[in-house]
């Protein structure tokens, strides 16, 4: 066995983990049953699913000769950028209050993502206003 | 044992039906999705596929040339998503 057949069973075997971890991570988000519940499964598509199939394409490019290693630029920027649109979308979550909602403040202060916007708060827009 | 040409073939349909497949379930999440955030998450989920379906593509012909494709759709998607989320957090993209 040479190193071309070891390269392609390893991009194979890094295809079918890819694809077992795409399809559980679907899975999961239709399966559970919590907004921020939820937020949990889709992040196994991206890191392992893709990361996984990103893997098997730059070992295949190998194999074949005209090697590259461009993946990894897709490979960091989804792994740089997963986190950041998890953070936005729990702050989605709690400002529509389709979760528990974090505990009360001191009337001098707010969270500012439980903030009501100036058609819902309606008699004292000026304080609802405020940026945080 | 199968010969590594044969495998690679299995994998590469198989990945391809299993992402598909993926995509069609968080389009149904889209869909049903109860809140905002469901949806943003499904569609977060679905630009993640398509990147997965693009290299697969690439990889099944065998050329370099998929790949400004799924770069582009990476940070298109990124974008989205964090626009999508200010604009529900704000009712405003750019403030």
């Amino acid at each position: 066995m040479n190193w071309a057949e070891i390269g392609t069973y390893f991009a194979a075997i890094c295809l079918f983990v890819g694809a077992f971890f795409a399809l559980v991570g679907t899975f999961g988000l239709i399966k559970l049953n919590d907004s921020m519940t939820r937020l949990h499964a889709p992040t196994k598509v991206g890191t392992m699913g893709i990361g996984m199939i990103l893997l098997a394409s730059m070992v295949y490019s190998f194999v074949q000769g005209q090697g590259s290693l461009h993946e990894l630029l897709i490979m960091a920027f989804l792994f740089v950028t997963a986190p950041i649109s998890a953070n936005f979308i729990s702050k989605v979550n709690i400002h529509r209050r389709s979760c528990d909602t974090p505990p009360e403040l001191a009337k001098t202060e707010e969270w500012s993502t439980l903030v009501q916007r100036e058609e819902d708060a309606g008699a004292h827009p000026e304080q609802t206003l405020s940026k945080g | 044992m199968m010969p590594a040409d044969e495998l690679m073939n299995l994998a590469i349909i198989v990945s391809f039906a299993a992402v598909a497949v993926s995509q069609v379930l968080s389009m149904v999440r889209l869909v049903i999705g109860p809140s905002t955030g469901d949806r943003i998450l499904a569609l977060d989920t679905m630009v993640v596929n398509a990147i997965g379906l693009i290299v697969l593509i690439g990889l099944w012909q065998g050329t370099q040339l998929f790949f400004e494709a799924a770069l582009i759709i990476a940070m298109l998607g990124f974008v989205s998503t964090v626009a999508y989320a200010r604009f529900v957090l704000r009712g405003d993209i750019i403030e």
